[in-house]
């Protein structure tokens, strides 16, 4: 072949990792490295039980100084899991890391074949065309790149506020960014956590308040990312500022506008209290909002909606004028560095299973309503009640509704047994209530979840292990008149049941927010099957996302309960600071670049650069590249009509001699 | 000091390299008295034994032109490689396949039974076609064997440079010969013309902006071309980005769309392959009914994008066509 000495004598290292019997197991890496040691330029071939291990990285370091190899090529594992562990094991051995060419064989090969000959055989095509490329690989360098102070944290749920926190702890500014009228997010509606009972407000508001007061973090409510470009450590945003024709500023909080509406009672649906309550068309979301400052809903206040309504809410703001119906969209842009999402998550619509009759049984209700019925600054004052009025004499909690369930969601949304199982001891607490909880499995794996659940059963509360197949107000017992009837098989006790109760809660579930996908989309992320933002990895990385700055925290990874939230944020803002603390990044040299006397200029590429990277230069009529933008896809390498745009590590000869290399092995 | 030997020869060609060659018009002279034609069969009487009775590498240059398809020029080509010191590819079938390639999206059966039975010209009732060996009255009467495939020239021998062009301009015929004559020729093995893109000397470059993406494709003669306009901007499909400049932009000069008979660049493999990543990539629909209506507009892809060169192609032919490439098998 015309290229195979275009790039000098190249003296190749070979290895192939066992990866325990993780690759062993399938291939035979002894054969492959003794396939690998006659291919061309191969001095060292070697199999080696763990390659990732110090002895391994060792191995590597001591062949290049003893062999003086000048190019090594290990087939291991996926190169997003060790790549790096290579190259820096070249790099000590003091080769350019770039001379290094990782070969996948074990998600790629031993992970999903059985054939222990196909496998072997494989593994030696992948190992041929791995060897055949290197020899065209250059030796490169990695950019340094600043990295911009300031985060970006989107969500003012427990994890968003946290993250903020700890970051403005730390000295760095951070952009709170939430797009409902105040922070606090699920857990705000909370009246006790679990399992230790403590009031969710009192661990909460001191967050919230402290938020609202750091000097470090800018807090935008009402207000939702639109636009994100740029890279790790140069991000520009756009926040899109709604209005709330109140001026933040001015506001005080004193809620004389609210009485002096001209709605003398709340009409409306209250979002906060689940629509267990309504409020005005000017209001404040709950007593301990931040910020403590009123808005108008503009499609309930006549003033925005029609501009004739007699204002009194101005009259009794007077001299504060902090009223303005004048208020306006707003579109910010800020620069940051690293972006936090922790856009949480959405409750499971009870509706969906239409045999549990909530919509159609006005006491069926959801965990979340209970929850809003059982705090005392709740639409009740803290008493549970039927729609009626009535206290209820007996209650059944049913557990997985949207959870674990093949026709809505499959996966656990971990929290509802134990967030259940609060309920259950709080209705126990408020009333005299039977309580019985209808579970599949009860799962309560965190610390001090399982003497919780030793004291629910303790404390009388009944549990029927069955799911519960419907829920019914036809009596056919005297004692079923006027209650609902859960219809359920006790698997335990082997048979089916009838248990009348006068109010159903229905744990429903946690589900992805429903703009989860245009959330990722702006944020370059990735999403698992479910809908959950998806992690770098989910064991090694499990707060990191596949863009480079951007992490997740919290429920919109996936369902979890607030200790977990927590302790993601505080992972998030670690390590958002670990890039700022370090202030610049070294950028993957993978990037493409155009070969300037070749360009015709036709700006073919210019336009499909999805991180706007290309531009055209007017004064030499070419198109040019900043490195710092490019991300290495590849898009304008391929688009290229002449060829004149190559990229590092992704020449064509190191591309078409890989292919070669797969198909002429024999 | 006798004058360098050269010889032309035509293969799978229209005659048009043959033109391109008397349209150096008065400077054909200076190449005449510079040279010594020894073989040019359409323009003077020399047989193939005169060249069988030549030195082997007696000629300097033997400027082929036309794609390989029938085994007398396969015969051809090998015998002037033998007696010339520089073979070159001349012109786009030489260099590519050129539009006699376009045949290799076809079976040879296909070919010749569309030739000699179903063309509405056609009148064979008997159904008689061409053979290698016919005998009459005692005599046996040879036509040379049609090929499965056709090829570039080296597809079959080896090739020193490349003249690019459907048909190369007297520009580049020019500058070639003279730098064969004054031994100012680069690494074997190259394209004797510029290796960059033809927007470059188009004069229509300036009026492409940076965001051109495609909501229709338009062929040029059902639309009025704009005589100033990049044509890509005018939804008509323009070869030029991928195309190979040194032509000096005579078609899109004289408000045609290029076609690309240049060829790729040295740094591309494929030119329809580049062409299409690059048009496609452009597409403004990104549903996949809008997008298969913006691209009807397109309704020869193979000889849209590949007109000149789908025998050099990554493409090469018909995917069951017979690969060697030779013999016909029938």
């Amino acid at each position: 072949m015309k290229h195979e000495n275009s790039n000098g004598d190249v003296r190749i290292g070979f290895y192939i990792c066992h990866c325990g019997a993780n690759i062993a197991g399938t291939v035979d890496c002894p054969a492959v490295a003794a396939y690998a040691a006659k291919l061309p330029g191969v001095v060292v071939s070697r199999d080696y039980k763990y390659m990732c291990s110090d002895p391994g990285q060792e191995l590597i370091q001591q062949d290049i100084r003893e062999h003086r190899l000048s190019r090594v090529v290990v087939a291991s594992c996926s190169p997003l899991l060790h790549e790096q562990t290579f190259r820096n094991a070249c790099a000590a051995g003091g080769l350019n890391p770039f001379y290094f060419q990782m070969v996948n064989v074990r998600e790629h090969d031993s992970w999903v074949h059985t054939d222990r000959a196909e496998a072997t055989a494989k593994a030696k095509a992948l190992a041929h065309a791995a060897i055949r490329r290197v020899r065209f690989h250059r030796a490169l360098e990695t950019a340094k790149v600043r990295i911009h102070p300031d985060v970006l944290v989107v969500g003012g749920g427990i994890a968003g506020i946290h993250a903020a926190l700890t970051l403005g702890n730390a000295g760095k500014q951070v952009y709170l960014v939430e797009r409902e009228p105040s922070i606090g997010g699920h857990m705000a509606k909370f009246d006790k956590t679990f399992p230790t009972l403590d009031c969710a407000a009192c661990i909460l508001t001191p967050k919230m308040s402290a938020v609202r007061s750091h000097q470090n973090i800018t807090l935008w409510t009402c207000s939702e990312v639109v636009k994100v470009e740029g890279y790790v450590g140069n991000y520009t945003v756009t926040v899109k500022r709604k209005p709330r024709y109140v001026n933040e500023e001015l506001c005080v909080g004193c809620q004389e506008c609210i009485k002096a509406c001209v709605f003398k009672e709340g009409k409306f649906p209250d979002e906060f209290n689940v629509g267990l309550s309504k409020r005005k068309p000017i209001y404040i979301p709950f007593p301990q909002a931040v910020p403590q400052v009123v808005l108008i809903d503009p499609e309930r206040c006549i003033q925005v909606k029609t501009g004739r309504c007699k204002q009194t809410c101005l009259e009794a703001c007077a001299d504060r004028h902090a009223i303005d119906f004048t208020q306006k969209e707003q579109l910010v842009e800020i620069k940051v560095g690293n972006i936090i999402v922790a856009t949480g998550f959405k409750l499971f619509d009870a509706k969906r299973i239409p045999q549990y009759g909530y919509g159609l049984y006005p006491n069926v209700v959801t965990s979340i309503e209970l929850e809003r019925l059982v705090t005392s600054s709740g639409p009740t004052a803290g008493d549970i009640v039927l729609r009626d009025g009535r206290t209820p004499k007996s209650v059944g909690f049913i557990l997985c509704v949207g959870s674990r369930d093949l026709k809505t969601n499959r996966w656990c949304s971990r929290t509802c047994c134990m967030h259940s199982m609060k309920l259950a001891q709080l209705v126990r607490e408020h009333t005299d209530a039977d309580v019985t909880v209808f579970y599949m499995d009860i799962r309560a794996p965190g610390k001090g979840c399982e003497e919780f659940y030793d004291k629910s059963l303790k404390e009388g509360i009944q549990f029927v292990r069955g799911r519960v197949a419907e829920v019914t107000d036809w009596a056919l017992a005297p004692e079923e008149e006027g209650k609902l009837v859960i219809r359920v098989e006790d698997t335990l006790a082997g048979f089916v049941r009838r248990i009348p109760v006068d109010m159903i809660v229905l744990a429903v579930g946690m589900e992805p927010q429903a703009d989860a996908q245009e959330v990722r989309r702006l944020f370059n992320m990735s999403c698992g099957s479910e809908g959950w933002f998806l992690e770098k990895h989910p064991k090694l990385a499990p707060v990191s996302t596949f863009t480079d700055g951007v992490f997740i925290a919290g429920c919109c990874q996936g369902p979890k309960d607030i200790p977990d939230s927590i302790a993601q944020a505080g992972a998030a803002a670690a390590e958002a600071l670990a890039l700022i603390d370090k202030g610049y990044i070294e950028q993957e040299p993978n990037t493409a670049y155009i070969e300037e006397a070749d360009c015709s200029g036709c700006k073919s590429c210019i336009p499909l650069c999805p991180y706007t990277a290309i531009a055209f230069d007017e004064a030499k009529q070419k198109a040019t590249i900043n490195a710092a933008l490019c991300k290495g896809c590849g898009t304008c390498v391929a688009a290229c009509p002449s060829g004149s745009i190559r990229q590092n590590l992704f020449e064509d000869e190191e591309i078409f001699s890989e292919i070669e290399g797969v198909l002429s092995y024999a | 000091m006798p004058k360098p030997k050269i010889a032309f020869y035509w293969c799978a060609s229209c005659g048009g390299c043959e033109e391109a060659v008397v349209d150096l018009a008065e400077d054909i002279l200076g190449v005449v008295e510079a040279v010594d034609i020894v073989f040019w069969p359409v323009a003077m009487d020399f047989k193939k034994k005169d060249v069988e009775a030549m030195p082997d590498q007696s000629i300097v240059a033997t400027l082929l032109n036309g794609a390989i398809r029938t085994s007398e020029q396969e015969e051809m080509a090998h015998l002037l490689r033998r007696k010339s010191q520089f073979l070159i590819a001349y012109g786009a079938c030489a260099q590519l396949g050129g539009i006699p390639s376009l045949a290799n999206q076809f079976s040879r059966e296909q070919l010749l039974r569309y030739v000699y039975e179903e063309t509405p010209t056609m009148v064979n009732d008997a159904k008689t076609r061409p053979q290698s060996t016919f005998q009459n009255n005692g005599h046996t009467v040879t036509l040379p064997e049609f090929r499965n495939v056709v090829r570039a020239l080296d597809q079959v021998v080896g090739v020193d440079y490349y003249i690019p062009g459907c048909p190369p301009t007297p520009k580049i015929t020019k500058a070639a010969v003279g730098a064969l004559l004054e031994g100012k020729l680069p690494p074997k093995g190259g394209v004797l013309a510029p290796d960059i893109a033809l927007c470059d000397q188009c004069p229509r470059k300036a009026t492409k902006p940076t965001n051109v993406s495609f909501t229709e494709f338009k062929r040029p003669h059902t639309t009025h071309l704009d005589p100033g306009k990049c044509f890509l901007t005018q939804s008509v499909v323009c070869m030029g980005p991928a195309t190979r400049g040194g032509c000096e932009a005579v078609c899109t000069r004289g408000n045609m769309p290029c076609s690309g008979c240049f060829g790729p660049t040295s740094r591309v493999r494929d030119q329809g392959a580049k062409m299409l990543s690059s048009l496609c990539a452009n597409v403004a629909s990104k549903d996949e009914g809008g997008i298969s209506g913006i691209l009807s507009g397109i309704p020869d892809p193979v000889g849209t994008f590949y007109r000149y060169g789908l025998a050099k192609s990554l493409l090469r032919r018909k995917v069951d066509l017979p690969t060697d490439g030779d013999r016909a098998k029938s």
